[in-house]
């Protein structure tokens, strides 16, 4: 129990130390930049606290919206993302999330990847929603949240399988 | 009470998504509107502090820019001060632009900057402790930068000119005629000037100025030259596409202006409204 609180909290600030100093400055074609901060909210254990859960997420986007100066739009996103992600676990495993024996970070299975790629697009509609509320840009914003969900999903991928905790 | 309690019980991660959901909502929602929420921006101690690390590195990669639009400013300067027939009076004797007698400036430096997003904000070292106040003008040599948003003690945050909330007076130079700079959230190059009355001569490549109608910025400063002029069929009036003189995604030092007769126009167009 113990060791997860400080894993987790370590998770938080590494992330978004790793966003703010690196992938906010990536500006790929001028306008994407991933945001695998959202990878503490997805690899956040599967029985704990939702509560918990939901408090960190919201302090997560509070963070990234002090540093990128976009109010509140990355916790709308951040806490959105945390509250519905219990329903994407029952939609990508299934039955197997009920016995909660559910491990992210192992082989990459369709399983796994339709969870992080729909935790990934939530996050990035909502975002980009928020951040530009003009109808008249909504082929940008669809657009946006096309091509930064993919990069952001390749750098999850990789991140995640880059640091996998080794097996025993 | 039992069943409000239970109530409360059972759906406490509901009720808690919806008031964290609904506080962020509503710090966007402030957002928008024309003075930011005051808590989060990038003004702060903390932030500022954490950009001011990363700008002392990556203010190494593009020192050969920067250096080299000193030293065009420089040699401008230089220009003025060598081009005086009598150098008795050389320091004084610089050719006043009109509007910049009661002027202050100050020297401030970027330290975070972005462009891609449709509300962008660059943060300044330099704040309150400066003399840097919310509304006034940011420059640099080549032009405009935008408008000071907040102040805390050692930084402040500045509405880029690349931001669609932004609206800056601005004129033709060669015929002084008045239109709004605004940006349409499309190109980082490029601005746009509307309302130009159709009377005014435009032709591609003129320049486009700061107007004298704002107490912000002095008339003159640079910002771009006329790429391409449409005409609005509803209106009768010419939207300008504008190239910027600036490069707006490389910014280093800047300097923000203060109108020292700002509080006196104020006070008396206040009091000519009243009447």
């Amino acid at each position: 129990m113990n060791s997860t609180f400080i894993t987790n909290s370590l998770r938080f600030v590494v992330l978004l130390a790793i966003q703010v100093v690196i992938f906010n400055n990536i500006d790929f074609l001028g306008f994407i930049n991933p945001y695998p901060y959202i990878l503490f909210i997805i690899l956040y254990p599967v029985n704990g606290s939702k509560a918990g859960l939901l408090v960190a997420s919201f302090f997560l986007g509070l963070v990234m919206d002090m540093f990128s100066n976009s109010g509140g739009v990355h916790a709308a996103a951040c806490v959105t993302l945390a509250y519905f992600r219990p329903t994407f676990f029952k939609f990508s495993f299934g039955v197997s999330y009920e016995y909660q024996t559910v491990k992210i970070t192992d082989k990459l299975t369709p399983e796994r990847f339709s969870f992080i790629l729909i935790a990934v697009v939530t996050h990035h509609l909502v975002l980009y929603l928020l951040e530009i509320f003009r109808f008249n840009f909504i082929w940008d914003i669809l657009l946006r949240t096309l091509l930064s969900t993919i990069f952001t999903l390749l750098l999850c991928i990789i991140i995640i399988y880059l640091i996998k905790p080794s097996k025993r | 009470m039992q069943q409000i309690f239970n109530f409360i019980l059972k759906n406490s991660n509901r009720l808690l998504f919806l008031l964290l959901l609904g506080i962020s909502l509503s710090l966007t929602i402030q957002s928008h509107s024309y003075h930011r929420s005051r808590y989060i921006s990038s003004a702060n101690v903390f932030t500022g502090f954490v950009y001011e690390k990363i700008n002392n590195v990556k203010e190494y990669l593009n020192l050969r820019e920067q250096n080299n639009q000193l030293a065009n400013e420089n040699a401008q300067l230089k220009k003025l001060l060598f081009n005086n027939t009598d150098s008795l009076t050389a320091g004084s004797a610089l050719p006043k632009p009109s509007g910049i007698e009661n002027v202050k400036v100050y020297n401030a430096k970027v330290i975070n900057n972005t462009f891609n997003s449709k509300e962008n904000y660059l943060t300044l070292l330099g704040g309150q402790q400066d003399g840097i106040k919310p509304d006034m003008g940011v420059v640099n040599s080549l032009g405009v930068v935008g408008i000071i948003e907040k102040t805390s003690s050692s930084y402040s945050t500045v509405q880029s000119i690349l931001n669609v909330k932004s609206q800056i007076n601005a004129k033709i130079k060669k015929s002084n005629h008045f239109g709004s700079l605004i940006w349409n959230g499309k190109n980082v190059g490029f601005a746009q000037l509307i309302d130009v009355p159709r009377l005014a001569s435009v032709r591609k490549g003129d320049t486009i100025v700061t107007g004298g109608r704002s107490e912000i910025f002095p008339e003159n400063i640079p910002i771009g030259t006329i790429d391409k002029v449409y005409i609005d069929k509803a209106t009768n009036y010419y939207t300008l596409n504008v190239r910027l003189f600036n490069d707006m995604t490389n910014l280093g030092h800047v300097y923000v202006i203060e109108n020292l007769k700002k509080q006196e126009i104020q006070k008396l167009e206040e009091e000519t409204k009243n009447e």
